[in-house]
């Protein structure tokens, strides 16, 4: 009964392990930071993607709680970034996008703390796992990696689509806008040259006699 | 004996609980500010979302661990703009919804707490977890419910994570059909917008020429 317990409880234990994914939308001349505390020894990852917006790139910095800088790269589209906490507290990473000045981004990312907990903690487990239960944990790894390959192709694809859709609207708005254009200005060098030859009314000199 | 380690156990299970929450991501908002998280996920998808607030206290010089009053106004719209959840919760609060149409949802969180005199140093600090598809499902509370040994369990966790990348795939495919219909819609307005542009630079060229040698003829320069 006690085992019972502790099972149904042990997940809470583990509430510090944990991958946190948003997507949120970084407006032009921002910063926007994130803060996590971490336990010394664990195994971080930090992966970032701009999905739309401008030149696709994001300046990102990452700190340790001391303030030493663990990662920054300008401008930067998508990257990853592994790293173990060499102390406790509070880590820091920003996005910023203080060099943009009228287009406002959206960024996705996905920052991993630990190793994911145990599906069925066993405390008192004297086994190792069987063939079938070591089967299901790879294919269970090798579906994580599927899960995340696939949100990085749809982050893609998004940004592909965001572009093909600007690129629409875009045409539609130049070519009515050209074909005014043009109209305006063929009517208007014709009512110029009538008024230079308008002037002279009383000179009707032939040209070239 | 065993009552004793029950009780030691809940204690301990607590102190987590309690930590667990403040170990999540977290960052700073204003006051009135906005701060809106986009989730594009297929259809039927479940998201849970959980936060917990705390306030800055400038006297302490450091933050509360919680101040009742504190509101959070959670406001949730689907691809099509329409809100599908905005509610009033308390300083930690639990939302949660599953998607209809698959699309881009918009999870917006901002403070509007009536009592101005709490924001004194106009911070306030929101830990956010936000899980999404078969991350919600809590597997020792399935295994207790359906009595499943441990392999039963496994094999439910895989068919979950199969069933979230089949629907990501079907609607991967609807949005590569959206993408593609955008692609040829370009494709067809740079194909006629040519055509006719051409034609309007031709029929303007003749106009001019001719409209130019009548007034010349008129004022007898030709």
């Amino acid at each position: 009964m006690l085992a019972w317990f502790l099972l149904l409880c042990a997940p809470l234990m583990f509430g510090w392990i944990r991958a946190s994914e948003l997507t949120f939308e970084l407006p032009d001349n921002a910063k926007q930071c994130f803060y996590e505390d971490i336990t010394i020894g664990t195994k971080c990852t930090l992966e970032f993607q701009v999905v739309t917006g401008g030149h696709y790139d994001v300046d990102c910095r990452l700190e340790d709680p001391d303030g030493t800088v663990l990662y920054k790269e300008m401008k930067k589209q998508y990257d990853s970034f592994t790293f173990t906490a060499s102390r406790n507290g509070t880590f820091k990473f920003c996005f910023s996008n203080e060099f943009s000045t009228f287009t406002h981004k959206t960024v996705y990312f996905d920052f991993q703390v630990g190793d994911d907990p145990p599906l069925f903690p066993n405390e008192n487990r004297v086994t190792a796992l069987t063939q079938m239960e070591s089967a299901c944990v790879s294919i269970h790894e090798a579906l994580k990696s599927v899960i995340d390959y696939q949100t990085h192709f749809r982050l893609r694809e998004a940004q592909g689509r965001s572009r093909a859709e600007d690129l629409n609207t875009r045409v539609a708005f130049w070519s009515i806008g050209e074909a005014f254009i043009l109209l305006v200005v063929s009517i208007s060098q014709v009512l110029l040259l009538r008024s230079f030859f308008s002037d002279k009314k009383t000179t009707t000199t032939r040209v070239g006699s | 004996m065993e009552m004793k380690a029950v009780v030691s156990s809940t204690g301990l299970m607590l102190l987590f609980a309690w930590l667990s929450p403040s170990q999540a991501l977290y960052f700073h908002i204003g006051e009135t500010e906005k701060k809106c998280f986009i989730e594009e996920i297929p259809d039927e998808t479940m998201v849970i979302g959980r936060y917990r607030t705390q306030l800055w206290d400038k006297q302490a010089g450091s933050f509360l661990p919680s101040t009742p009053g504190l509101g959070m106004h959670v406001e949730i719209k689907d691809p099509d703009a329409k809100i599908i959840l905005s509610r009033q919760y308390g300083s930690d609060g639990r939302f949660t919804f599953t998607s209809h149409t698959p699309g881009e949802h918009q999870i917006c969180l901002h403070s509007n707490s009536t009592k101005m005199a709490l924001f004194a140093g106009g911070k306030l600090r929101v830990h956010l977890d936000i899980q999404v598809g078969e991350h919600t499902n809590n597997y020792p509370e399935i295994a207790a419910k359906d009595k499943l040994t441990e392999l039963q369990l496994r094999v439910r966790q895989l068919l979950d994570q199969v069933e979230q990348i089949q629907k990501e795939q079907n609607y991967q495919r609807y949005r590569e059909e959206r993408f593609r219909m955008t692609s040829e819609s370009t494709n067809q307005r740079v194909l006629w917008w040519s055509i006719a542009q051409t034609f309007i630079l031709i029929i303007t060229g003749i106009w001019q020429m001719r409209h130019l040698k009548s007034f010349f003829e008129a004022k007898k320069l030709v």
